[in-house]
């Protein structure tokens, strides 16, 4: 959304390595390269963040002893990332789908929705949530910045609202890939 | 018994616990360890350091050090100091840390402090220019985990806070004529800490239960786990809640409300410890 690329490629259930493989479910790896540089400690937390908000949706549970590599390089950074739309496509077995959305608090209290990089380095605070789309709860949660508690409701109900227009999204570009073919 | 239950299924032992709201070791569901903290060259003996604290969160024990340099501050900030986290855990501190480099746990947790510090705005880096555009201070942080029993993050940012308090800056002068720096080991000023974020951490079980500081075998068990930083005036610094089962807002908001009450709690024994350890 905006000008953020991000390309996703996914990997697997392929065999796992016996030092990596899980006996009970499917072991996930994100790895997350940057525009320019080598991944450093940011990317880390991103992956780690990443992986566990996937691990929660996917039911690994179907596939013990394989592992599923998802790679992901970004093309051009300016805001708000998500991307689940690569794991549906690969057709691995989702509990639910799941979106991420971001909201800029300004200064004044306004709450920006999908905020540009501009945008979100003038807020006050930049949250992030992936909202889960079978019952709107959250999956994960980041926040930059400093807000007070109502405002953090108030930016999470914004969250889940956004989150249908995404999820009617996802749904457009599926009708649309499937019914070429 | 009771040990081979333990051993070979931990979830349910831990569920008929949960069921009767509490936990082996005998807290309730909203309890947190106790929590001790030494600080300063005396009881916490990093004497090498500018600033030092030891925390115990039960049984997690996480030790910082703060040392303080000089360097030229960036160029595109010429009035910002720098601070660099840095969280270690060593293959000392729990069997599933191999030794090398920082694995992705530790590097998240570096992440996460990193974070906490700007977010909450605790140290201002214009607090820690010296002379514009031509020397700073470097406040390196070094979090080590002597002994990992769950809620890092919570004893991590404990220790950061405490040592950063503890932490006595030399008053350096440049003197005009020869433009070199003069640091006066005599008169020496404290820290400015603007904020003081206090994190506490939740695990998630079975999508629906909430337990607080979880110790590792809780972590392990866990389906999710929360951290909230807050600050004293109630506002929230931190929301991490890094995937895990889904919650709902309302579950959200009495994780918040839990650590606005942690953050009292924290924020009167650090109080007491620095008032215990100042020379009157």
């Amino acid at each position: 959304p905006g000008d953020t690329s991000v390309l996703a490629g996914l990997y697997g259930p392929a065999e796992a390595k016996v030092s990596k493989e899980l006996p009970d479910r499917a072991a996930l790896e994100v790895l997350l390269r940057p525009k320019v540089g080598l991944p450093g400690v940011l990317e880390r937390s991103r992956e780690q963040l990443l992986r566990q908000t996937c691990e929660a949706v996917l039911l690994g549970a179907l596939h013990p002893r394989t592992a599923i590599s998802l790679v992901l390089q970004v093309l051009s950074d300016a805001g708000s990332v998500s991307f689940p739309a690569g794991l549906l496509d690969a057709g691995l077995p989702l509990a639910a789908l799941f979106c991420g959305v971001t909201c800029a608090l300004q200064p004044d209290g306004t709450i920006l929705l999908d905020p540009t990089a501009r945008q979100e380095q003038e807020a006050r605070a930049v949250l992030t949530f992936a909202i889960a789309s079978s019952d709107r709860k959250v999956l994960m949660a980041t926040t930059k910045g400093s807000c007070s508690v109502e405002e953090m409701q108030q930016c999470l109900a914004a969250a889940q609202r956004a989150a249908s227009t995404i999820f009617q999204f996802y749904r457009d570009s599926v009708r649309r890939r499937y019914s070429k073919c | 018994l009771s040990i081979c239950f333990r051993t070979v299924e931990p979830l349910e032992y831990y569920r008929r616990f949960l069921k009767e709201n509490c936990r082996p070791d005998g807290r309730e569901l909203g309890e947190f360890r106790t929590t001790t903290v030494n600080i300063g060259k005396c009881l916490c003996s990093i004497t090498t350091a500018d600033g030092s604290a030891l925390v115990k969160l039960g049984n997690t024990t996480v030790i910082c050090g703060i040392k303080a340099e000089l360097a030229a501050p960036a160029v595109d900030s010429a009035n910002k100091g720098y601070i660099v986290p840095n969280v270690e855990l060593p293959s000392l501190c729990a069997e599933r840390f191999r030794s090398g480099p920082p694995g992705e746990e530790a590097q998240a947790a570096s992440q996460f402090i990193a974070d906490v510090i700007e977010n909450s705005q605790m140290i201002v880096k214009e607090d820690l220019c010296i002379a514009n555009g031509k020397l700073a201070w470097v406040l390196y942080c070094d979090i080590i985990c002597l002994d990992y029993d769950g809620n890092l993050l919570d004893a991590s940012v404990f220790a950061l806070l405490a040592a950063l308090k503890n932490v006595q800056l030399p008053l350096v002068t440049i003197n005009e004529e020869t433009g070199l720096s003069e640091v006066n080991l005599k008169q020496k000023s404290p820290l400015i800490i603007r904020k003081h974020p206090v994190a506490s951490s939740f695990a998630v079980f079975d999508d629906t239960l909430l337990i607080v500081d979880p110790t590792a075998e809780e972590e392990d068990l866990a389906t999710g786990t929360v951290t909230i930083v807050t600050d004293e005036e109630g506002r929230l610094c931190s929301v991490h809640k890094p995937g895990g089962s889904p919650l709902t807002g309302a579950k959200l908001q009495d994780c918040v409300t839990r650590a606005i009450t942690r953050h009292k709690e924290v924020k009167k024994l650090i109080d007491k410890v620095i008032k215990s350890i100042t020379p009157k």
